[in-house]
């Protein structure tokens, strides 16, 4: 016990202090400082040269009342969440449950449900173009439509949405494969005894023990769904019914006009709703912990 | 034991029938886009993409190596992602050795503050960093653009800031399940901070440092968007950025395009299949509890 409240020498704490502090530096300032600066930056109406004037609200007032993209960014982030969260999701769970025996060839399906996950999202956008393209696409020549699949703003989204399923599933699926294969087997052979058939077992005493693996799966659902961006930039840089928050932040930067406020006040949108999520998951971990 | 199992066969069959049917489904764009890849620009203009080949040739991977600089970008993401991976895991290893093992006061809410970065979309805070970025000086050897706005090592600062949550949540899990016994014999003997972490801890890490490697190298290989708005110079992009040199102003011939993408995808399958288990293991490690 003594050796344990043994103080640090000298040179402990100048290790631990420097190791520390540049983690804490580089992690403060090019995380944590720059969030606060979109935050502050927000209300005003900088344009990056020039003096910086102070405007309050109003380029949040103008991003609803004035500004068309930003409604359609919020419905096509909103149907993003919608869908990987009801539909990729629980597919992905769906695999899991399947593969999560033991089955000849089951590490052949899982190699070739999760390979989407190693692929860069640019290479993804770029393959839904093959896929969907409107003259030579495959989904025309298979089904005999002419359907401009990424042209026409009302359902490109839809599809390239499934493009992104096609990725988040074996994301999933990985995720629950390991929180499945830690459930104590005992627990469905028991339940199994007391007459349980497949289904009820699952839903009655697999699915509650996985608690923590579904809060994670649901933050990397959240976190997926507002970060989304490189295949929509990919396909056509998110626009004509492409448009995501994303999007909007990145396009007042990279594009001509460098507004640095009004992207700012997009920046903060997205930052209020996953910290909403951020903070409820992380409370939760911690609480566990204890 | 037989008796039992003869009446589920045909529902096994329908099992794999599925599951054969899912996969086969997953792997098909990529196989779509290779298949493209292989055929000539005219014959696919005239027959689509879901039509039999006349001709089958590679000349489009020499083409899109040569005409889009592919080793030189192949470089550029070596540049950025060898370093970006080495300071990202010793620095990320040191700090979850302190916050593991060492009871330094406020270790909770470091961790908490770490892991919450890693879970921001980056474009809540891409805006004040590009505005960072240009304004922070770099002496002239170490970035020709004189400041860290579009410098290799700003980007390289960037991955290692925006990874290190993860790694710090992932390594500090790991080293809690690593008996206490091993480094309080080491107390005893008067051992060093240092030499506690280094010599004592780490190398017990290696298999959360491989799996940690294999999943950071193929997230900073796939980075598309810091590269796109922390870069500006054409010649110093990542080689997922790349692709684009393959698009034409008026025409695009997707099938060269395909052949980029191939080739860009190719490292990180590679990876991903001879790392297979590193690469669950690094995702799913950040997701059960060690």
């Amino acid at each position: 016990m003594a050796a344990k409240t043994r103080r640090y020498s000298a040179r402990d704490v100048t290790v631990l202090v420097i190791g520390l502090g540049v983690a804490i530096v580089v992690n403060v300032g090019l995380i944590w400082g720059p969030t606060l600066a979109s935050v502050g930056l927000s209300a005003t109406g900088w344009n990056g040269i020039g003096p910086i004037e102070w405007v309050g609200a109003r380029n949040y007032h103008d991003l609803a009342a004035e500004y068309p993209p930003f409604w359609s960014a919020v419905r096509n982030n909103l149907l993003w969440l919608a869908f990987l969260g009801l539909v990729a999701t629980p597919f992905g769970l769906f695999c899991a449950v399947l593969l999560d025996r033991r089955l000849r060839l089951s590490r052949v399906y899982q190699s070739a449900l999760y390979m989407p996950v190693v692929l860069s999202l640019a290479v993804v956008g770029f393959i839904a173009q093959l896929v969907y393209s409107h003259d030579y696409g495959v989904l025309n020549a298979v089904t005999g439509l002419g359907v401009d699949w990424l042209g026409d703003s009302s359902i490109n989204i839809w599809v390239v949405m499934v493009a992104a399923g096609w990725r988040h599933v074996g994301y999933v699926m990985i995720i629950y494969l390991a929180g499945l294969k830690a459930v104590d087997p005992a627990l469905k052979e028991a339940a199994a005894i007391d007459g349980a058939g497949e289904r009820q077992t699952f839903f009655r005493v697999v699915f509650p023990t996985l608690r923590p693996v579904n809060v994670i799966v649901l933050v990397i659902t959240v976190i997926e769904a507002l970060r989304a961006f490189d295949i929509v930039y990919a396909i056509n840089k998110g626009r004509n019914g492409l448009e995501l928050l994303s999007v909007l932040v990145t396009e007042n930067i990279v594009g001509e006009a460098s507004r640095i406020g009004f992207g700012s006040a997009i920046a903060v949108i997205l930052l209020v709703i996953s910290l909403g999520f951020i903070v409820t998951y992380l409370s939760q971990l911690f609480k566990e912990e204890r | 034991m037989t008796p039992s199992r003869r009446p589920v066969r045909p529902l096994r069959m329908l099992l794999h029938a599925f599951l054969a049917l899912v996969a086969l489904g997953w792997v098909l764009p990529l196989a779509l886009a290779v298949y493209a890849s292989l055929r000539p620009y005219e014959e696919t203009a005239r027959l689509g993409y879901f039509s039999l080949p006349e001709h089958l040739t590679l000349d489009y991977y020499g083409q899109a190596w040569s005409q889009a600089e592919l080793p030189h970008y192949y470089l550029n993401t070596l540049i950025i992602v060898v370093p970006g991976l080495l300071i990202t895991l010793l620095l990320a290893s040191f700090t979850a050795f302190a916050i593991a093992r060492l009871r330094i006061p406020g270790r909770k809410a470091l961790l908490i503050v770490f892991t919450a970065g890693n879970l921001l979309p980056p474009q809540v805070l891409i805006t004040p960093l590009y505005t960072l970025y240009t304004l922070v000086p770099l002496p002239a050897w170490l970035s020709d653009s004189q400041s860290l706005y579009d410098s290799y090592l700003g980007l390289i600062l960037i991955h290692v800031a925006f990874q290190f949550g993860f790694c710090v949540f992932v390594m500090a899990n790991y080293m809690r399940t690593i008996p206490e016994e091993i480094t309080e014999a080491a107390l005893v003997d008067g051992a060093s901070v240092w030499k506690r972490y280094w010599r004592l801890t780490l190398p017990l890490c290696r298999p959360v440092l491989a799996a940690l490697s294999t999943l950071q190298f193929t997230w900073m290989y796939n980075d598309f968007l810091w590269a796109l708005v922390l870069m500006s110079s054409g010649d110093k992009l990542p080689v997922t950025s790349a692709l684009n040199n393959l698009r034409g102003q008026f025409f695009t011939d997707y099938n060269l395009l395909a052949a980029g993408s191939m080739l860009v995808a190719l490292p990180t399958l590679v990876v991903f299949q001879l790392l297979h288990k590193q690469f669950v293991a690094g995702l799913t490690l950040g997701s059960t509890k060690g």
